[in-house]
This record gives structure tokens, C-alpha cells and sequence, in this order.
């Protein structure tokens, strides 16, 4: 490593000015997102309520036309093929999906397309503001929480629109990722700005890029899970008192209308948790390699190290629950929750309540403390 | 057939509205001891096509209500044998709590502890038991700041040293619930890997009875005999890698049984993974060791400056090598907000492994120790030994050394102490003891500043020297640091005007001690390097453990376990009636999709018959399919 390499100001600058400008099309993405879903409103979207109600009706009747799933299989050579009749798990209730947050409606539509297309502007933009930082302290963007930061959240949209070009369902999140993604820069700009500097010896190992990165990553998807969790409880409260014949308030009705049904939602965040989990195990092991090559031990209790186990044992609840009978829907969703709770905790609280050898608010002490007095 | 359909809708229903009510759910005995009754019949509660996906499936279902739960049993038999075993999880298990006898409760017990609902709470109180440990300061970590907070809270403090929170993580409690823990994930594993393997040799089951009560169902006519159906069914399975066999009437084919060994891979890795990480901390050692350049160091128990070892550690352990440290290289940011960060730290040292193994080179930085057999060598401190020369009141040389001195701050401002224990004469001839005390300046100021180093490297090296003489204690039985003097029995050099003799010398420089009492020369600067040798057994097999844990759990969550069956049959006209239906683990729109593709494959082996009658698409009377949310695309 060439010792003076000096920070690069120019770039330090421009990465700032990128940020800023990301922050700015964001916001456009934000009030676009509103309008989509503002516009939405105006159609009507009951199909939740119209497929519980029959179902509290007449039990064994509804449903006369039999939905019936035609797959495709790749070539042309199979024009007739049999159809598959798909049947629900017994006891399951029986929504159809929402529309999404345009409900139907054309120009909520179109609105909803513009947004996701100014996420996609402000997310190369942020990119570029994540890359210059790099390029400007001449390592991985991720020596303290600023840096930390803004890659956490470009990484999560980044998430978010690998499943809009995978052509999943999702969306519905924009709105809600987005708001948090502006708070989350905005956090990052006000209070935990730091101005760029290189890593300390002890920060210097490629353990140190895959942890980090990979931290990132599951952190990022378990937030899109979390989401996803969050409207479910609300989607299941709101079918729920549908059953039981209460009738919601004309907002919540026009949310959750629009939302997928609470088994997609619950399947949704189950998935993404679930696929994200292997990563996570691996982000601790790969956190106990670099600490047992820094400091001398792999594993310390440190407070960074608990809270990482503590976080881990909770998904592991969490997929534990889902495989036990009595455990299922609002329970395990709770667990979920708390799960990502003690993520978060592990990288905001953790970072400024606690003092341990990972608080890179002040790098320069953990340093000290593996080399020096 | 017991049951008819809508007795079954009915109780799906009313079930619906318990859970809803919520007076269905967080009552597992109920569903429990409908699950038992399952059992009874000789088919377990497995008839639960949905483990992970819907919110009430499993053994719940049968619980749909007393009256009903008996004929729920009969007709989960339907699919029962089908449905069963896609999972090695265990049952849940009723409590039947009277009349078990001591035989009837441990095993009651120990049917709880293997339990999955056990489990989950284990795994919650492991969580939460950890949580303290992060808040409140352990001693294992920073003595201090325990010893600083027994004083800031009189009540507390030592309420918290009674029930272990200053060490939380060998407390007895929290050793509880991991051990606990572990002998469930034993006692979870053994029988279950016994199942798995009986799964592995037994065969697919056959076909149930009625093949559209499953998740995915397909059927079509065709002009193609039964056998020939049968056997396209059988090649086009086998080549797509499932487990197929002909049973009666149908073709019944399974795959993805990897997703249960991954499954139990993972827990058997946890298992490895704590096994050796306690044999680690049983054998494990740990000392240092501070070298100057060019000195070298052998791995025994007496050359360490300090040691500590686990439990079952001997000395013997030790893995015999030896090294020198032949130069030490540490770099600083020379400018900006962070000059003097430490930017590279580099120990060169020849290293030879057993008695008189070849010698070889390797550099050590702070985060790449060297490594060889079970130990490592890590690289923690470093500071600087000026060299000195002291010749006595005849102008012999009693002393000629690198005298390591301990870093006070950032830049290396750093002090000590040398010491001539023998050989020493004064001026006049007599035996005597010197005691120095030393200061070092990497980089000095220049006159005006204040005595401290302005920079960590070495610029404008300075030592400063106040030399005394005496007794330095060093025999009284109480154990001295080589850093400091005890000056109670010393006596200061002092000058013609009676003060304290102090000197600031470059390199080169010689101080001449009053009254012909000889000389110090300082005549140049060593680094020295500090170590961590630390040996832990076991470290290979915790790493091997972790990454079959990684590759297990991706297979057990990536994986669809899943069942598809193939009938062939002649039906009354004549004409073959093929019915295909396909059934996983967790619902899932990759289970239709895959049935979709496998009867586009057999379909064009036994295409579509003419429709003989006009209207009745429809094979059997059965409720109208209804689609699953996955399923939509
Ligand atoms: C040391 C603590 C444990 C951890 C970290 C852990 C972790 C996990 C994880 C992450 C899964 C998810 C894999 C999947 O969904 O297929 C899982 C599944 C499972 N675990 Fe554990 N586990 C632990 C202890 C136990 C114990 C004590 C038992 C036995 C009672 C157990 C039984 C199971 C079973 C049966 C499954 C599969 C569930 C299914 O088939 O759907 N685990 N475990």
C-alpha cells in the first residue's frame, strides 16, 4: 500500500455533490410515488373485501368458475398442453392479490412508472456519489457510519429494483422504501457526515470487504423483508375484521386494497428472509475470520459480535416458528420484526450507545487499542 | 371415503373463523392432540402439505373442531401416506400428563426438550440471555470498566456480580440454556437422521386415492395405453433426476431430498461448530512476548513475558518453533487531520518450525498473523529500544543494550528504566548499583516545546536521562516491573550546584556521570515489536463446520422437496384418463409450474384424445379447484 495516498478533495467534493443530487431525485421519485398513489384512489378496489365477504356467505359455493393457470413451457412445439388446476392450502382464506398502489387506475399508473423510473436516475446517482467517495479515499466506502450510510441505502434500492427487473410484484414497496431511503440520507448528510479519510492498519484486510459488504447486503434485503412484514400485519388486520364483518375506515380500505393479499405478503417477506438468512450466517463467520485475524480471537462477545448472534438467533427463530404449527402468520411476523429491531440496533444503537472495538465512529481507537500502547 | 366434501369445506371454514377469532391459535394442545390422534392411526400429523407457507396448516388443521377431528384424521389418511414424510421435523406432542409414571415422564420430558416449539424457546431465551452482556461491561473485556461501575452503583454493582452479569457468557445461566439447547438439537437430529435414511431407502409412496385433492392436478385423455403412459411418465421423470417408481396404477416420483439433508447437515455442523469451539478455549494458550529487532524468540512456557491457558492445557502443547525478529517497519500519514495515524505496520522475522527446522522469512502485519501448526503469531504493539553504552568509574563497559521503553501516547512518547545490577564500580572504586530513568522522543519539538514526541516516527530522536544510584531493590522479593525504578533506597546524581543530574542526548551523545562515576552513551534506536502468540486447537474444524452450516442451510432453504404421481387408467369408454398431481413441501408456484412441464412432456407421447361426447371436461365431481396465490403469475 503507498503510504501518502493523499485523499483526493476533488472527488471527495463531487461524490458530495452526487449524494446531494441523488437526495434531490429522490425526492421527485417520492412525490411521484404520491401521486400514484393519490390517483389510485380514485378507482374502486374492492376485491378483497368482495372475495371475503362471499366467503363468509356461501362456504362451498363460491368460486363457480375454477381458476384455472395455464403454464407455458419455452418452445411452441407444445400448443395444447394440459392445464394445471392450482388449489389453495385448505383453510387458507382466499384473496386475490391488490393492484398495486395505482389500484387499476391508468394515470396512477403511469405516475407509478415515472417513479420507479426517477428511482432508477437517483440510484445511479447515488451510485456514482458511493463510487467517487471510494475512488476519493482510495478503499471500499464503508470506514465509518456516513460512508456506511449512504451505501446501505443505495444497496437496498438497488435490492428493490432487482426485483422490479426480475419482474416480481413489489411495486408496492416504493413508497415506503423510498421515504425511509430519504431519512436515511438525510441522516447521514446532517448528523454522521464524516470528511473522507483512509483506514487505519487494523481496518486493512479483504475479510474486512466481504464482511462489510455482505453485512450490507443482508441488512438491506432483511429492511425490504421488514417492509414486507409490516403490511402484511396491517393486510391481515384488514382482512381479518373483513371476515368478521367489520367494515375499515375509507383510508385504510383504500391502502389496503391495494396491496397484495396478506398470504403474498407473508410469503414475500418469508422468502426474501429466508434467502437472505445463508448470507447472514456467513456475514458473522466471515466478521469472526477478520476479528480472529485483528485482534486475535474469533469470537469476543464483543457488542457488534453479540448483537450480530443475537440478530442471527432471531431469524433462525423466526424460520423455526414458521415451521411450527401454532407459530405461523401475526406470531412469526412479530419475530420477524424483532429480528430486524436487533439488526437495526446492532448498527445505529450498538454504534453510539455502546463502546466496543467496532465503533467506527472513532476508528482511530480501535486501532490503538490492537496496536500501541 | 368418509367424508364428504363439504363435511371437510365446513370444518376448513369453521376452523378459519377460529383462527381469525384468534381462540384457535395460541392453543397448541389442541392441535397437538388432534395431531396425536393422527399418530394413533398409524399416520402422523406429516398430511401437511404447507409447512411454511399458509398461515394455518399443520396439525391445526385437524383441530378443526372435536366433532370433526375423526373424520379429519380419516380423510388426512386419504393423502396421509402420500403427504407424509416430506419433512423429518418433529411432531408436536400432546402432554398427556396423567398417569405416566417415572419411565412415562422422562420420557414426556424428553419428548418436550426435542420438541420444535422447545426449541424456538430456547433460541429466544439465548437471545435475550445474550442481550445484557452487550450493555453491561464484562470483565472478560475491560476489567475497569466493571471495577468503575461496582463504584458508580453501590445497590447494583454487586447485585450484578451475584448473578453473573459481569460474565455473562460463562455464567451459569446462560451455559444453561445453550447446553439445554444442545442436547435438543441432539436429541432433535438423531432420530431424525434415522427417518431421513429410512426415507432415502424406502421408496416414493404410491399414489393417493384422489389425486385433485392435491395442489397442483392435471388430467387429459388419450388414445395411449395405461403401460405406455406409464412408462413415458417413468422415463421423462427419472430424466429429470426424481426418485420414480411404478406403484399399482401410477407412476410415483420424488425429489429434492437434499433439502432435508442440507437441513440436517446445518444442525450437525452446529453441533461440530460448538464442539470445537470448546475444545478450542479447553486447549487454548495465550501469551506475549515483546522482541527487539534482532533479537528471537523460542516457543517455551519461560519466555513468555506474560501467559494464560484453558483449563486442560500443559505445557507439552506448545508447538515447538522459534523466530527472530530481524526489522520492524511502521509508517504515518505525514500530513491532514490525521497525521501520525498509524498507516503500516510491518514485522520481518525468520521463523524455523520443531527443533531444527529450516529457516524461512515472513512478514507479519496487524491483521495477517503467521500461522504455523495450531498457533498464531500476531503482531499487537511496538515501541522503541535506544541503545545504550555505560562504562563505570574504571571505563569498563558494563552495559551495552537495547533497552525497550513502553509507549505513553499516540506519537510514542515513550519512558522506562535501565538498570546495572552488577560489575558496577564508582568513581572511587566501590560496587554499586545504577538505576536510569529514561525518556524517549521519537520526534522532538526543538527547544521551547513541551517534553513530548510530536510525530511517532523517528525524526529527531532525543533521550532523556536521569540517572540514580543505590539500592535498587531488585532482590526484595517483590516482583519489579523492568520499567520503573524503585527509588526508595536510590540516591540522584547530582551536580556541582547540588542539582539532580538530567541530560537531553541525541545519538552519539555521552553523558559523563559527576565525580568520575562513569558514562552513558546513547548510540543509536531499535523498534521493538510486541506478540500475541496464541494457540487454539480446533480453529480447522469450527471453520469446517461453519461453512457446511452455510452450505447446508442454503440447500434446506433453497431446496423444494416435492411429489408427483402419474395415473394411468382406463376409463369406461375405453379411451386412458391421465391424471398427473404434484405436491411440495411448502406451497409454492414452482410446483405447478414443474407439473405443467412434466405433463407437456408426456403429453406429447400421448397426445390429447378426440373428445368422444360433447361437455364434461371435468373428470370428477370434484369442489371447483381454487387457485393458490402462488400460483398466479
Ligand atoms: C442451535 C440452535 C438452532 C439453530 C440456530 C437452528 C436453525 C435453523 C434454521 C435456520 C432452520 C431453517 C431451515 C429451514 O427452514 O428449512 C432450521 C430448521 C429446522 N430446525 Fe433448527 N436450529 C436450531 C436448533 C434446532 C433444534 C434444537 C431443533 C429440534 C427440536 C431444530 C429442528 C429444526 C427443524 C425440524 C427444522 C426444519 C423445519 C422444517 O422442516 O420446516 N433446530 N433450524
Amino acid at each position: 500500500m503507498t503510504l501518502a495516498a493523499a485523499t483526493n478533495e476533488n472527488l471527495a467534493n463531487l461524490s458530495n455533490t452526487l449524494i446531494y443530487s441523488a437526495m434531490a431525485v429522490y425526492t421527485l421519485a417520492f412525490f411521484a410515488y404520491i401521486a400514484e398513489w393519490l390517483f389510485g384512489s380514485r378507482s374502486k378496489v374492492g376485491r378483497t373485501a368482495a372475495a371475503l365477504t362471499a366467503d363468509t356467505k356461501g362456504a362451498a359455493k363460491k368460486a363457480d368458475a375454477p381458476a384455472v393457470t395455464v403454464t407455458k413451457a419455452g418452445g411452441t412445439s407444445v400448443l395444447e398442453r394440459p392445464q394445471v388446476v392450482v388449489r389453495a392450502a385448505a383453510g387458507a382464506r382466499d384473496v386475490p392479490d391488490g393492484p398495486g398502489a395505482h389500484g387499476g387506475d391508468e394515470q396512477g399508473d403511469l405516475y407509478g412508472r415515472i417513479a420507479v423510473s426517477l428511482t432508477v436516475l437517483a440510484f445511479l446517482v447515488a451510485f456514482g456519489g458511493v463510487l467517487t467517495r471510494a475512488l476519493s479515499v482510495q478503499r471500499a466506502p464503508w470506514g465509518n457510519m456516513y460512508e456506511f450510510n449512504i451505501t446501505f441505502s443505495t444497496v437496498a434500492v438497488g435490492v428493490y429494483l432487482t426485483l422490479l427487473a426480475l419482474r416480481k410484484n413489489v411495486r408496492w414497496l416504493g413508497l415506503f422504501l423510498i421515504t425511509t431511503v430519504l431519512l436515511d440520507l438525510g441522516i447521514a448528510i446532517t448528523v454522521l457526515y464524516t470528511a473522507s479519510d483512509q483506514l487505519v492498519p487494523a481496518l486493512h484486510s479483504y475479510w474486512l470487504y466481504i464482511h462489510v459488504s455482505t453485512a450490507i447486503l443482508c441488512g438491506a434485503v432483511f429492511y425490504v423483508g421488514a417492509v414486507g412484514t409490516i403490511l402484511y400485519l396491517f393486510k391481515d388486520s384488514y382482512e381479518s375484521k373483513l371476515v368478521s364483518g367489520g367494515t375499515p375506515g375509507r383510508f385504510a380500505t383504500s391502502v389496503m386494497e391495494r396491496l397484495p393479499a396478506s398470504a403474498s405478503l407473508d410469503k414475500f417477506s418469508y422468502r426474501v428472509n429466508a434467502a437472505v438468512f445463508p448470507l447472514w450466517t456467513f456475514t458473522i463467520i466471515a466478521g469472526a475470520i477478520w476479528a480472529g485475524d485483528a485482534w486475535g480471537r474469533y469470537w469476543g462477545w464483543d457488542p457488534k459480535e453479540t448483537w450480530a448472534f443475537i440478530t442471527w438467533v432471531a431469524y433462525a427463530c423466526y424460520l423455526h416458528a414458521r415451521a411450527t404449527a401454532g407459530w405461523k402468520g401475526r406470531k412469526a411476523a412479530y419475530i420477524a420484526l424483532v429480528a430486524f429491531g436487533c439488526w437495526l440496533f446492532n448498527y445505529y444503537g450498538v454504534n453510539i450507545f455502546v463502546s466496543g472495538k467496532h465503533s467506527y465512529a472513532d476508528v482511530g481507537l480501535a486501532a490503538l487499542r490492537s496496536v500501541g500502547a | 371415503m368418509t367424508t364428504t366434501d363439504s363435511d371437510r369445506e365446513a370444518s376448513g371454514e369453521r376452523e378459519n373463523a377460529a383462527e381469525r377469532t384468534g381462540s384457535g391459535k395460541g392453543r397448541p394442545a389442541d392441535g397437538a392432540r388432534a395431531a396425536g390422534k393422527g399418530r394413533a392411526t398409524g399416520k402422523s400429523g406429516t398430511s401437511d402439505p404447507d409447512r411454511d407457507s399458509g398461515p394455518d396448516s399443520g396439525p391445526h388443521r385437524a383441530s378443526a373442531a372435536d366433532s370433526a377431528s375423526t373424520s379429519a384424521a380419516t380423510d388426512d389418511n386419504d393423502l396421509g401416506a402420500a403427504g407424509s414424510q416430506l419433512s423429518t421435523a418433529p411432531q408436536e406432542d400432546a402432554p398427556n400428563l396423567p398417569s405416566l409414571g417415572v419411565i412415562g415422564w422422562v420420557r414426556w420430558f424428553w419428548r418436550q426438550l426435542t420438541s420444535m416449539r422447545v426449541a424456538l424457546l430456547l433460541l429466544f431465551m439465548l437471545s435475550l440471555a445474550a442481550i445484557p452482556g452487550s450493555l453491561i461491561p464484562q470483565s472478560g473485556q475491560d476489567e475497569s470498566q466493571v471495577v468503575d461501575f461496582m463504584e458508580r452503583h453501590e445497590f447494583w454493582g454487586p447485585v450484578f456480580e451475584k448473578v453473573g452479569l459481569f460474565h455473562v457468557y460463562s455464567s451459569p445461566w446462560f451455559s444453561a440454556i445453550y447446553i439445554l439447547l444442545f442436547v435438543s438439537l441432539i436429541g432433535c437430529i438423531v432420530p431424525r437422521t434415522w427417518q431421513f435414511v429410512g426415507q432415502l431407502r424406502s421408496r416414493p409412496p404410491g399414489a393417493p386415492k384422489r389425486l385433485t385433492r392435491l395442489p397442483a392436478y392435471a388430467t387429459w385423455r388419450t388414445e395411449a395405453e395405461p403401460e405406455l403412459v406409464r412408462e413415458v411418465a417413468l422415463k421423462a421423470l427419472k430424466r429429470r433426476r426424481f426418485r420414480a417408481h411404478v406403484a399399482g396404477d401410477a407412476v410415483a416420483a420424488e425429489k429434492g431430498y437434499l433439502r432435508e439433508a442440507g437441513n440436517l447437515a446445518f444442525h450437525i455442523a452446529l453441533i461440530v461448530m460448538l464442539v470445537a469451539f470448546a475444545w478450542g478455549q479447553l486447549f487454548r494458550s495465550e501469551g506475549n512476548k515483546l522482541i527487539v529487532e534482532g533479537d528471537g524468540f523460542a516457543n517455551t512456557l519461560t519466555q513468555y513475558d506474560d501467559f494464560k491457558s484453558g483449563n486442560l492445557f500443559t505445557a507439552d502443547d506448545l508447538n515447538p518453533f522459534s523466530f527472530d525478529l530481524k526489522n520492524f517497519r511502521g509508517t504515518y500519514e505525514t500530513s491532514g487531520p490525521n497525521k501520525g495515524t498509524p498507516r503500516v505496520y510491518e514485522a520481518s522475522v525468520d521463523y524455523a518450525v520443531g527443533a531444527d527446522g529450516r529457516e524461512r522469512s515472513a512478514k507479519i502485519e496487524v491483521n495477517k498473523p503467521l500461522e504455523i501448526d495450531d498457533s498464531k503469531v500476531y503482531l499487537v504493539s511496538h515501541g522503541y529500544a535506544p541503545v545504550i553504552t555505560i562504562k563505570d568509574g574504571r571505563g569498563n563497559v558494563v552495559f551495552d543494550d537495547a533497552v525497550p521503553l513502553l509507549p505513553l501516547d499516540s506519537n510514542v512518547t515513550s519512558t522506562g528504566a535501565i538498570k546495572v545490577m552488577d560489575g558496577y564500580l564508582d568513581g572511587r572504586g566501590k560496587w554499586d548499583q545504577l538505576g536510569i530513568q529514561a525518556f524517549f522522543l521519537p520526534t522532538y519539538g526543538g527547544e521551547g516545546t513541551a517534553v513530548v514526541s510530536q510525530f511517532p516516527a523517528l525524526s529527531n530522536p532525543r533521550l532523556n536521562l536521569t540517572p540514580y544510584h543505590g539500592d535498587l531493590r531488585v532482590n526484595g522479593g517483590i516482583p519489579q516491573s523492568v520499567y520503573q525504578l524503585d527509588k526508595s533506597k536510590l540516591k540522584g546524581f547530582k551536580d556541582s550546584e547540588g542539582e539532580q543530574v538530567r541530560e537531553n542526548l541525541e545519538i552519539g551523545e555521552t553523558m559523563k556521570l559527576p565525580n568520575g562515576a562513569g558514562s552513558i552513551t546513547f548510540d543509536g534506536v531499535k523498534e521493538w515489536a510486541g506478540f500475541q502468540i496464541t494457540q487454539q486447537p480446533g480453529s480447522g474444524w469450527a471453520l469446517g463446520g461453519a461453512m457446511t452450516a452455510i452450505a447446508g442451510l442454503a440447500g434446506s432453504l433453497f431446496i423444494q422437496r416435492r411429489r408427483v404421481w402419474v395415473r394411468a387408467t382406463t376409463g369406461p369408454d375405453g379411451v386412458t384418463v391421465v391424471e398427473m398431481a404434484g405436491l411440495g413441501r411448502s406451497e409454492s408456484a414452482k410446483v405447478p409450474q414443474e407439473l405443467g412441464d412434466l405433463a407437456a412432456l408426456i403429453h406429447t407421447e400421448a397426445p390429447t384424445a378426440a373428445e368422444p361426447e360433447p361437455k364434461n371436461p371435468d373428470p370428477t365431481p370434484e369442489p371447483p379447484a381454487v387457485p393458490a396465490e402462488g400460483a398466479k403469475k
